[in-house]
């Protein structure tokens, strides 16, 4: 660590280069940690989708329904421990911009098959209670100011009413928590038999089923044998794991994962033309001190490690500022869309990879001018 | 430590040879020298007849094509580059003509820079800068930048970083080559001294001939050769 303020003094050379070079990767970070965070909102049903679900769909596409009577037979299988139905609402709070999803749900079944999903007695004995009661996530409650004892009225889009009303008015009678951070509190659930009985059409039919099975061992089977039952019906279906469907859910949307790959592949690669630039002119204009530090009997080595300190220096003193910040704006400032994205912060995972991104951007922009710097000659250093 | 004849330094028909691109520069031929122990030599010869490249032979910084240079006993153009390295920081202090510290260091970071490679503690690291910064007479200034120093304070400095380590050797390439009259005389006092007080070895590369007459010794060099060798 004596060498630190060497190293340190070296970076003080230049420096508003030096400056500018460690802002550069900064704001390189800062859009990392954004991208990640916002990617996991995009994966998060994938992330988070439990081992022991599996979701089961028409076989055809998600838009065509199955019969509710389905569920007591698939019930019936071998292993499997409960299946509950959930559909696709789709309406307009106030204006299509403030989407949000909406399911029409059995209560206990739903929140038996959802533990992540926390909400306290009272609120579910008071959803239990009322007819047109629902439940809202707490991040789209805050989002929208609503209290326990609002009336929600929700545009349909899909779903028409036998009554002509073009809006649906819910109860709000609870707020539902995550377990953890990485829970969809983004959601609106409201009662099955409330929406069976108001809908305009469609009456007995229902979007998809959420089947748990007793042990993810054997999910691949029941999945194969569910379908195997419904074969040769008017409805065929197509079972997966939670996850597998999710993924394909969110695949609709484009392949985000793909994107922000590419977008952050850019921005690193830029960064480490800054980063290896940089370095590249520092060690150009300190060839005769390198060759002073080595006639004073700092090994080639010794030079080698130095330079490459110096750049490891730079781009983690950028990258971790960078990170820091992001997490900072992240935790403190939240989703910077309001809401839309089912959850929004910055994994520990990613932190990781940022950290080791720093390191290697810091290694990758300082190793060729690192060994320019070990392979200088004294003699030759000291003669210019 | 000198050898049976008093002897610390004894070259021996050391021939330097540069290539450039496919022509061969034929700097040093068979060229022999002994310094014994305690002299303060000055090495005098036209630019270009290889001064520099024999102060760079002794001090380890470059190896000869032919030839053996021994110092203290140890053939030091046999060492691998590892224990060269570690030998210059023990053996050998360097003076430059223009100084060569560095800019973002000040004083006593500079004078500290040959230390950071022995073992000492950071408070003995500072009392051994304290001890060399006062010995060229510059403690006040240990906080002090390079550009914020005169050239004569800066050559001071350059002193102070090639003694705070107690070399065996001083070698010195043209020390006053940059400075005016007043400086030179006080960087040659500071020399002298060091070499009758302290006992140093010092070998002085130099175009003055003031600077050559505090030498114990002088010797001239023409074309890669000696010429003569005289006492001062
Ligand atoms: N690394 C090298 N490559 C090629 N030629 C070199 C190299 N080092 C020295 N020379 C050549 O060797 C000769 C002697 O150089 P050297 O620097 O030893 O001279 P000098 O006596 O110190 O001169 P000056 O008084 O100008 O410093 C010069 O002709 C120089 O061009
Ligand atoms: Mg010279």
């Amino acid at each position: 660590m004596k060498y630190f303020s060497v190293i340190w003094s070296s970076l003080k050379r230049k420096k508003t280069r030096s400056i500018l070079t460690i802002l550069s990767i900064l704001v390189a970070f800062i859009l990392y940690g954004y991208l990640s965070a916002i990617r996991l909102g995009f994966d998060a049903g994938v992330e988070v989708s439990g081992v022991d679900r599996l979701v089961m769909q028409h076989k055809v596409s998600l838009i065509q329904f199955l019969p509710e009577s389905y569920e007591a037979r698939i019930e019936q299988v071998q292993g499997v421990d409960s299946a509950v139905h959930g559909t696709w609402f789709g309406g307009i709070y106030q204006k299509p911009m403030n989407f949000f999803s909406q399911f029409p749900v059995k209560v206990e079944e739903y929140l038996d098959m959802y533990p992540e999903y926390v909400i306290s007695d009272e609120h579910k004995k008071a959803w239990l209670e009322t007819r047109n009661g629902a439940i809202a996530g707490r991040t789209i409650a805050e989002r929208f100011g609503w209290k326990v004892g609002d009336r929600i009225p929700i545009q349909a889009t899909i779903w028409t009413r036998k009554d002509g009303n073009p809006t649906w008015e819910f109860n709000l009678v609870g707020i539902y928590d995550g377990v953890d951070k990485s829970t969809d509190t983004t959601q609106f659930f409201f009662r099955y038999d409330y929406f069976q009985e108001a809908r305009s059409f469609g009456s007995g039919n229902v979007g998809w089923y959420w089947i748990r099975v007793d042990n993810p061992d054997n999910a691949a089977e029941i999945a194969k044998e569910v379908d195997q039952l419904f074969a040769n019906s008017p409805a065929e279906t197509k079972t997966q794991p939670e996850a597998a469907f999710m993924q394909g859910f969110a695949k609709q949307i484009g392949d985000i994962g793909f994107i922000m790959t590419a977008i952050l592949g850019a921005v690193f690669f830029t960064i480490l033309l800054v980063a290896g630039n940089s370095m590249a002119q520092a060690v150009r204009e300190r060839i005769q001190e390198i060759a002073v530090l080595k006639a004073l009997g700092f090994t080639h080595t010794a030079v080698l490690a130095m330079v490459l300190a110096e750049s490891l220096l730079l781009a983690c003193l950028g990258g971790f500022a960078g990170l820091a910040i992001a997490w900072t704006m992240i935790t403190t400032m939240g989703d910077p869309t309001n809401g839309s994205l089912p959850v929004f912060f910055l994994p520990v995972k990613d932190v990781v990879i940022g950290v080791l991104l720093a390191v290697l951007t810091g290694l990758a922009a300082g190793i060729l001018p690192a060994i320019r710097a070990q392979k200088l000659q004294i003699a030759d250093g000291l003669r210019r | 430590m000198a050898d049976a004849n008093g002897n610390l330094v004894e070259v021996t028909g050391v021939d330097k040879v540069f290539h450039r691109g496919s022509e061969d520069i034929h700097v040093l031929g068979g060229l022999c020298l002994k310094i014994p122990e305690g002299e303060f030599l000055a090495l005098m010869g036209p630019s270009g007849s290889g001064k520099s490249t024999l102060l760079n032979l002794l001090a380890g910084l470059d190896r000869p094509t032919e030839g053996s240079v021994t110092i203290s006993g140890e053939r030091i153009d046999q060492l691998s580059e590892r224990r060269l390295a570690g030998w210059r920081a023990r053996h050998v202090g360097l003076v430059f003509q223009f100084y060569n510290l560095m800019p973002t260091l000040n004083a006593a970071r500079n004078v500290e820079l040959p230390l950071l490679l022995t073992h000492l503690s950071r408070t003995e690291r500072k009392k051994h800068v304290e001890v060399a910064l006062s010995v060229v007479g510059l403690n006040h200034r240990h906080g002090h930048y390079p550009r914020q120093l005169s050239g004569g304070e800066q050559q001071r400095v350059g002193i102070a970083r090639a003694i705070v380590t107690d070399p065996t050797l001083l070698l010195c390439d043209e020390p006053t080559g940059d400075l005016d009259r007043k400086s030179s005389d006080e960087i040659l006092d500071l020399l002298q001294a060091l070499n009758q007080d302290q006992g140093k070895t010092i070998i002085m590369v130099t175009h003055d001939n003031d600077a050559a007459k505090r030498a114990s010794r002088i010797v001239h060099m023409n074309k890669g050769k000696l010429t003569t060798d005289a006492a001062a």
